[in-house]
């Protein structure tokens, strides 16, 4: 208990110091994982979308790609990053490996099947007749899919929720991309692994706590906006 | 009215690799409120949503105003000339005030321009004071109300209305059909709407057409088509509840003279001697007496039977009257005491020669 005590101790001790290192560190893991849910959402939600509303040979089996994606283990993205990105990958010249970009595509790969099955299971539980509404109304067919994003943000926020949560706390991708490098591809989650490894267990508490407090702030933030009171 | 807004050639229409609907030819006149009846099932909806050319269609031609409407962007032009209303309300997670709006936004217009017009359909649709409310707290009358005044806000010149009263309690619906019924005047838009409620029909519209498998069996004036349905089925969905089969004899004194077993019945129809055919008797028009009354009706049709049946619906009383066939006649409650009408009573039943509309029986 002591151990937990002191973790917590040097946790709050880092925070109100501005510790120069945790706050690198807080903010690359913010910054790499935000981008990386941007990408996610970006091709996510337009991936999701256009599943839902077409209908093509092979659509279930695009769906169950999705599903299946959603549950990727992130050491096994990581594994096909890095193969990538390796020197000798088919895109080694980009010479990307074992920087915050490598992170920032993994974390990406990781997160976007989240959002676009999230994604297709709420636009598709929109009923049909409301996308005939949407047309009669004159919309042509981007306004329409806009309208239809717009109708499903709640379930798109959760989306985005999980999107974040999957990538902010995970740690194999990150590692096996991004080297782990001090000052320059050290997250939260390499650098808990790293000081647990060494016996540090203070410090990997105080990383866990800043990882905890981050995650339930950003998500906190994002259910207020989902659960607010609509107009009256 | 002045001239055909749409007009519709060959019209046919698959879903699932099976076709349901087959329209050689529907024309609707400017200015007019066309009503489709059909019992459930008949394509009623399936042919509003392929004239909103939301629905795919196999063949067929569609003319607006005259030009046809084949390419996406006539298609596009053409749905932002129209409006449509389904029996959900469909509203947007909105407020009242936003769901009005969403039509002219779509069509790019400034927040300048959409306020009065978005105002004024409120108030038309008496829902001005529900402008701020979220779309998703109102009741349902008050969002249908809220789903008609967003198809009023385009200025449409047609509207399409596909069964707008189905899920709404009686006095919501009546004080609904009444507002829209003061739209219509007021704007003068054109409207064609699907009912399986004949008496919403006969309210609102200028003309009645009848489906059935797909198809358009009969059009008409409503009192047309209520008092000289074409077929038994077109009969049987207007609310006719007598339906005889016999042979006419010939012409008596300006009616056709039709045998119903052995019993004769004064008819009007285009029939001739011979001919096997069918008599469609509304209860509405039929008349009951005390047995042995004098009559002084100038019904040509008069009969003595035994009452078999009575039964209430709403207001009125249904009573079943074997007079040698079976006759239906609708009566009020006070009738019912007056000539105390109870299964084995026997009364008096007579109809007039123009209430009973005669079409030769198809073959089998």
């Amino acid at each position: 208990m002591e151990l937990i005590f002191e973790g917590i101790k040097q946790a709050v001790w880092l925070l109100i110091t501005f510790d120069p290192e945790v706050l690198g560190i807080t903010w690359l893991s913010l910054k790499v994982s935000g981008l990386a849910t941007l990408i996610s959402l970006f091709i996510g939600v337009s991936m999701g979308t256009v599943v839902a509303l077409t209908r093509f040979p092979g659509r279930r089996l695009v769906v169950s790609l999705i599903n299946t994606g959603m549950g990727v283990p992130p050491v096994v993205v990581g594994l096909f990053v890095t193969i990538f990105l390796w020197r000798n990958g088919p895109l080694g010249f980009f010479e990307l490996l074992y920087t915050p970009s490598a992170i920032i595509i993994a974390q990406a790969v990781i997160a976007t099947p989240i959002v676009a099955g999230i994604s297709l299971a709420s636009i598709q539980k929109l009923p049909e007749a409301l996308r005939l509404q949407i047309l009669a109304l004159g919309a042509t067919r981007l306004q329409m899919i806009w309208m239809l994003i717009k109708e499903a943000r709640l379930p798109l926020l959760a989306a985005v929720m999980a999107g974040f949560g999957g990538v902010i706390s995970e740690v194999g991708a990150s590692i096996m991309v991004g080297g782990n490098i001090k000052g320059y591809t050290r997250v939260l989650t390499t650098a808990t692994v790293m000081e647990t490894g060494k016996g540090n267990f203070d410090i990997a508490i105080a990383l866990g706590v800043i990882l905890l407090l981050f995650t339930f702030t950003i998500n906190a933030i994002l259910t207020g906006i989902q659960q607010r009171e609509r107009p009256r | 009215m002045s001239g055909s807004i749409l007009e519709v050639r060959g019209l046919k229409v698959s879903r699932g690799g099976f076709p349901v609907l087959d329209i050689p030819e529907l024309d609707i006149q400017e200015g007019e409120f066309l009503s489709l009846i059909g019992p459930n099932g008949t394509g009623k909806s399936t042919l509003l949503l392929s004239l909103a050319g939301l629905l795919k269609r196999d063949k067929g031609e569609i003319r607006f105003h005259g030009k046809p409407v084949e390419s996406s962007a006539e298609l596009l032009d053409y749905r932002r000339r129209l409006a449509m209303v389904f029996q959900e309300p469909l509203l947007f997670d909105a407020t009242v005030y936003d769901n009005v709006a969403a039509g002219l936004k779509l069509r790019g217009m400034g927040r300048g321009a959409i306020r009065p017009v978005v105002e004024e359909n409120l108030r038309l649709f008496g829902i001005a004071h529900l402008a701020s409310r979220s779309a998703s707290k109102i009741s349902g009358g008050e969002a249908q109300r809220t789903s008609l005044a967003r198809a009023f806000a385009t200025s449409p010149e047609l509207i399409l209305l596909d069964e707008p009263f189905a899920s709404l309690d009686p006095p919501t619906k009546e004080s609904i059909i009444a507002d829209l019924g003061n739209a219509m005047r007021i704007r003068r838009t054109t409207a064609l709407m699907t009912t399986h409620d004949r008496m919403d029909a006969l309210r609102l519209s200028n003309r009645i057409a009848v489906m059935d498998k797909g198809g358009i069996v009969q059009i008409g004036l409503p009192i047309e088509v209520m008092h000289k349905p074409v077929s038994e089925s077109v009969a049987q969905f207007v609310g006719v509840e007598t339906i005889l089969e016999g042979r006419v004899r010939g012409m008596a004194r300006g009616a056709l003279h039709v045998d119903v077993g052995g019993r004769d019945v004064f008819g009007t129809g285009d029939s001739g001697p011979g001919e096997e055919v069918l008599c469609f008797i509304r209860p509405e028009s039929v008349t009951l007496h005390p047995e042995g009354a004098k009559m002084d009706s100038s019904a040509r049709n008069v009969c003595s039977g035994t009452v078999t049946k009575v039964q209430p619906i709403g207001l009125l009383y249904r009573v079943c009257i074997d007079c040698g066939f079976s006759l239906s006649a609708h009566v009020t409650q006070q009738a019912t005491e007056d000539l105390k009408l109870a299964a084995g009573a026997v009364v008096q039943a007579s109809f007039k020669a123009s209430s009973v509309h005669v079409v030769r029986k198809p073959k089998a």
